[in-house]
């Protein structure tokens, strides 16, 4: 988990399709909704693969690990949020080519952020209502695997 | 005859209201102001109107986006229309105007207003950018759609988006914010000559580097200015060219491809966008090619934007945009090979949207760009608008 104080965020609608990706932190997994007959990660989700159009798709739980493909470090006050300057990074993941995340980069000085980092995924939870979401953010994975 | 049919066309008037950072001025009057006096611009009237064309259509929501709606001119012009059509989904802004050009060689129209009219400027007030945030106001508001993958992360707007493919571009060929600082610098050089622009003391590389950093490496000088104004083009039908005041522009070529995802982070190459692919599809409608271009208009609501729309349109190979850049000499005003915003463009003209850049391209090959008229009568001129999953280009000459 972040080391700071938990920031104000504009938390995503869930519906049928989405639930899984915002609320499977809570067991410390990500994971995406994939496609049973051909494999495809389908992200964002949507109720039938894009490649082979099979309406049998499923959550799938990812490594977590992933490699910093760019990031951007934000300086100007858009909204309420993380403290500035914050990183915002796309992250692309090892499981299937393009498959990406935009995210913010905690745990990690921002003089030492930089493209091609190995990232692991870490979990930022909020309760908002009856719902409870885990926003995933990336920090350096250090463990060299 | 050609089998691509907007060769059948021609912009044959244009028109431009007062532009302004804050004008506290009825935006449909300003669309008015625009659409009247490219209508007699065109030489034509009111009557001879018959289709009408806009970007984005009537929206609320974020506040000063768009100044009117088809319907809102239709009525208080009293036009009598035989096609019509203002939306977002499209090609970028121009669009719209590449939407007018299909419908006149088509037959459903002869002469089609396309608008463009913003309010930002006087919308967002003391308060900038923030003021029309979604979600700005807390709450309960919950992301969806496209934002669902942004917001949560405070990214809320296109700079930080363009940021991370400008990065992403910085790694892998090499740009700096040198390079990339010529064009806003270009901008601020030709807006001092042109009396609408938004911004015009001089700007040095020193100020450019200096000023504060919004989200790296895009710093305030490269991105656009919010403005009020509204700006009108008609497109007519080549057989109409007799009843005009005065020879037209020729529609050569238009690009509107979009091959990749239509997503910020998920498209195939982030140093790139939708461009590249519109960009492409236009040279292959055509038989000049791009060394036959005096002018290039293009899309600056973000500098990056106009560096990938130079190696998307061919004036330098894709990632070669900096180098392209460096120094200013190349897309300079007087005696550049390919001036770029000679108005002063969104960066320091103001975010007048895409239509500025359409607006310019004929001010120039029409020879009316009085101070800040390029010399040497160009008579090819491109304009290109849309950034991210959104491209529209137009390839215009002075005669075919």
């Amino acid at each position: 988990m972040p080391d700071t104080e938990v920031p104000f965020r504009i938390l995503p609608a869930l519906t049928d399709l989405n639930r899984d990706f915002w609320t499977a932190g809570a067991r410390g997994e990500l994971r995406f909704l994939r496609c049973n007959a051909c494999g495809y990660y389908n992200h964002p989700p949507t109720a039938i693969c894009p490649m082979c159009h099979s309406k049998d798709l499923a959550p799938h739980t990812v490594s977590g690990k992933a490699t910093l493909h760019t990031f951007t470090v934000n300086y100007q006050p858009w909204m309420p949020g993380p403290e500035l300057p914050y990183v915002i990074a796309i992250v692309e993941l090892p499981e299937q080519e393009g498959l990406r995340l935009t995210t913010n980069i905690v745990n990690c000085p921002i003089e030492d952020v930089a493209i091609g980092m190995p990232m692991r995924v870490t979990f930022e939870h909020h309760t908002d209502g009856d719902d409870e979401i885990y926003i995933p953010l990336f920090e350096p994975d250090r463990s060299g695997s | 005859m050609s089998k691509f049919v907007e060769k059948q066309t021609v912009i044959s008037g244009v028109g431009q209201s007062d532009v302004g950072r804050r004008l506290f001025r009825d935006p449909l009057e300003l669309t008015l102001d625009a659409c009247l006096a490219a209508i007699a611009d065109a030489g034509l009237t009111t009557k001879d109107i018959d289709g009408v064309a806009t970007y984005p259509g009537p929206m609320s929501v974020p506040p000063g986006f768009s100044g009117a709606g088809v319907v809102d001119v239709q009525d208080a012009l009293r036009l009598e229309l035989g096609w019509w059509s203002g939306g977002i989904e499209s090609p970028g802004q121009l669009g719209s105007v590449i939407n007018a050009c299909l419908a006149v060689a088509a037959g459903l129209a002869n002469h089609v207003l396309c608008f463009r009219s913003v309010w930002e400027g006087s919308a967002q007030g003391s308060q900038g950018r923030s003021a029309v945030m979604p979600g700005g106001g807390g709450g309960s508001f919950r992301a969806s759609g496209f934002m669902e993958w942004t917001l949560p992360f405070a990214a809320p707007s296109a700079a930080p988006w363009i940021a991370l493919m400008a990065q992403r571009h910085f790694y892998e060929f090499g740009t700096t914010r040198e390079q990339l600082g010529q064009i806003p610098l270009t901008a601020r050089k030709n807006a001092a000559l042109n009396p609408k622009a938004i911004y015009t003391d001089p700007m040095t590389m020193e100020d450019y580097l200096n000023v504060r950093m919004i989200s790296t490496p895009l710093s305030l000088y490269d991105c656009d200015v919010p403005c009020d104004g509204g700006t009108a083009v008609i497109v007519s039908h080549v057989d109409s060219i007799p009843d005009l005041r005065r020879p037209p522009i020729h529609v050569e070529a238009v690009g509107t491809a979009l091959r990749g995802r239509p997503s910020w982070d998920q498209f195939d190459d982030l140093t790139t966008m939708a461009n590249r692919d519109a960009g492409a599809q236009l040279w292959g409608r055509t038989d000049l090619t791009p060394q036959d271009v005096d002018i290039a208009e293009m899309y600056d609501g973000f500098s990056f934007i106009a560096l990938t729309w130079l190696e998307a349109m061919g004036f330098c190979g894709h990632g070669e945009g900096g180098a392209f850049v460096e120094g200013g000499q190349n897309i300079a005003r007087d005696g550049g090979v390919l001036p770029l915003n000679t108005h002063g463009g969104q960066l320091s003209a103001g975010r007048l949207h895409g239509y500025g850049f359409l607006h310019e391209a004929c001010t120039q090959l029409w020879g009316e760009g009085d101070a800040r008229q390029v010399p040497g009568n160009p008579e090819v001129g491109v304009a290109c608008a849309g950034g991210g999953p959104l491209a529209g280009a137009l390839l215009l000459t002075t005669h075919r």
